[in-house]
């Protein structure tokens, strides 16, 4: 082939500083279609700023970003975000339809008027979500488990090829955690290609095929057992991992 | 009973009374809906304070416009107000990024700046040109039918300042139609709006010249600092009845009326002030939303006993 399929996200020396003091540090990363990534990393390792940067939010020091071969963030079109939950205005006078349904503006057009298809579309992915009973309730008025799922909803009625997603599994109950992980498992089926902010060690070998290992700067990256080892656990959470270490290990140990 | 009827029936006495307190309710309800639609938009932004502070800014780009030109048509003065808000921007960016202070200390700075600056130029003024402080203050709606007849032709199609006041409401009310997707998203989810393409900055600015627009047409009837109560008060009132946006908007329209007879009435009775009549029963009708309103009411049964959201 003359013309290879482009790499979803490519990293190459990335540098993000906030008031001069870095916060990402010479971050190298190719992501591949069709990968299911967790970053994992101790608090302040800049997992949330690696993905804001890539969306274009936070300004980057040095380095690129190539996202589908694309410099420029010219094809961030094909990215679906889903945002953490806290940093979303919950009192805004939207319904969860009204926020799945901004998810096919991309397809529809910003003027033109929403039509049946997208409804229709739109309650599907309501619906997947088990959310379709919720349909008409501010968004506000939801549980937080609620509240993520209206977001996963959104990114599924964007059709995007890369998902970025920032703690999906924050104070969410059980069962939104397995709907979660099935949903995150079938896009990757579908080809598409995920990361996914995630602070639970205790979870992350079992949802991930793949881990980067985030402090300031990337410890690792590859197939989550090979990354996945106390070692690199430890150089990456350094000294805060006493308590982790125990967890991390019992965890290594068991798989 | 006939207290009440005195009240109802005062400024609709005579065929004169009927037909400049009439001109007065119009241009009310214009300034009112032009203002409460681009109010909501800013109140959802969470910039209801950015709003004031920019309507205090343009206050010298007004004053210098009229000096200039020695009219009160809205066009010149709009490109003043922009020009001033601009230098606001631009100041403001600049001490907040050049020198140690940060960004509220530096917005608080650089707006009272302006506004005292405008106060100034108002009293230079020479000549035949005059503007009264206490108008571009305050406002003053009572004076309105005295403005000139727009002529077109041979046909006189009456008061000048309604027929400018509204054209830039029927250009807020396009324009929140036709923006009406880009406004939601890059209010709701900057992150999202960036992913679809959507041109977040300009959007941004398209707003605040829309702001600049609907201040400098409303400044004359109800002033600089008065036209924040008709900004804030219809959505932040509706936003106790409804809970999307849509329906949010279009209450506009009837919470404009009810501000423009309402503050007639009141003034005409206790001879206030009518813009500030105007504001005031805006905000007595905010209280009855606020206290058994169906969303969110603090009074309402249902929501004392869930009391806080879920979350």
């Amino acid at each position: 082939m003359t013309n290879p399929i482009p790499i979803p996200l490519e990293i190459h020396d990335l540098t993000v500083a906030y008031e001069h003091k870095p916060v990402l540090y010479g971050i190298d990363l190719k992501v591949e279609q069709g990968s299911l990534v967790g970053i994992i990393g101790p608090n302040g390792a800049g997992k949330s700023t690696l993905i804001k940067t890539v969306m274009g939010m936070i300004k980057q020091e040095d380095g690129y970003i190539k996202i589908f071969g694309n410099k420029n963030h010219k094809a961030i079109t094909r990215i679906g975000y889903v945002p953490q939950r806290e940093s979303v205005d919950w009192d805004f006078p939207v319904t969860a339809m009204d926020v799945v349904l901004m998810g096919r503006f991309g397809h529809t057009g910003w003027f033109r008027r929403i039509n049946k298809r997208d409804r229709t579309f739109a309650s599907a992915c309501l619906e997947q979500m088990n959310l379709l009973p919720y349909a008409d309730r501010q968004i506000g008025n939801l549980s937080g488990g609620q509240q993520q799922r209206v977001f996963l909803a959104r990114a599924l009625a964007q059709q995007s090829d890369l998902y970025l997603m920032d703690e999906p599994f924050e104070g969410v109950d059980a069962v939104t955690e397995k709907t979660i992980v099935a949903l995150l498992k079938q896009l990757r089926d579908q080809g598409k290609t995920l990361m996914v902010v995630h602070h639970d060690l205790s979870t992350a070998k079992e949802y991930f095929d793949q881990l980067a290992l985030l402090n300031m700067r990337l410890v690792a990256y590859g197939n989550t057992n090979e990354v996945f080892t106390n070692e690199l656990l430890q150089r990456t959470y350094g000294g805060k991992l006493t308590v982790l270490s125990e967890v991390g290990s019992r965890k290594v140990n068991s798989h | 009973m006939s207290f009440f009827w005195e009240i109802l029936q005062g400024p609709w006495e005579t065929p004169s009374q009927v037909s400049w307190n009439l001109q007065i309710m119009i241009m009310g309800s214009l300034v009112c809906l032009s203002c409460g639609l681009v109010g909501t938009f800013v109140v959802i932004r969470r910039m209801a304070l950015l709003g004031d502070a920019i309507s205090h800014g343009i206050l010298p780009g007004i004053v210098l416009a009229y000096l200039f030109t020695g009219s009160l048509s809205p066009g010149p003065m709009w490109i003043g107000a922009c020009l001033a808000g601009l230098g606001c921007g631009v100041s403001i960016e600049w001490l907040s990024t050049r020198t140690p202070l940060r960004e509220d200390a530096a917005m608080g700075l650089t707006f009272t700046s302006f506004f005292a600056l405008g106060i100034v130029l108002l009293s230079l003024q020479a000549g035949n040109v005059h503007l009264d402080p206490a108008c571009v203050l305050y406002g003053d709606i009572g004076l309105i039918p005295l403005e000139k007849e727009l002529k077109l032709w041979n046909y006189t199609l009456g008061n000048q300042s309604i027929w400018s006041t509204g054209l830039v409401c029927l250009t807020t009310v396009i324009s929140s139609f036709v923006l009406y997707r880009l406004l939601l998203v890059t209010s709701f989810d900057l992150s999202l709006a960036k992913s679809l393409g959507m041109p977040v900055l300009c959007v941004q600015y398209g707003l605040m010249l829309l702001l600049a627009l609907v201040i400098v047409a409303s400044f004359e009837s109800v002033g600089v600092i008065l036209v924040l109560a008709m900004m804030i008060l219809p959505s932040v009132s509706s936003a106790f009845l409804f809970d999307r946006l849509p329906p949010i908007l279009i209450s506009c329209v009837p919470w404009s009326i009810l501000y423009s007879i309402g503050g007639i009435h009141l003034a005409h009775w206790t001879d206030f002030p009518i813009s500030a009549s105007m504001a005031l029963v805006g905000s007595i009708l905010f209280i009855p939303c606020c206290l058994f309103g169906p969303k969110g009411g603090v009074l309402r049964k249902s929501n004392m006993q869930t009391g806080q959201r879920i979350s």
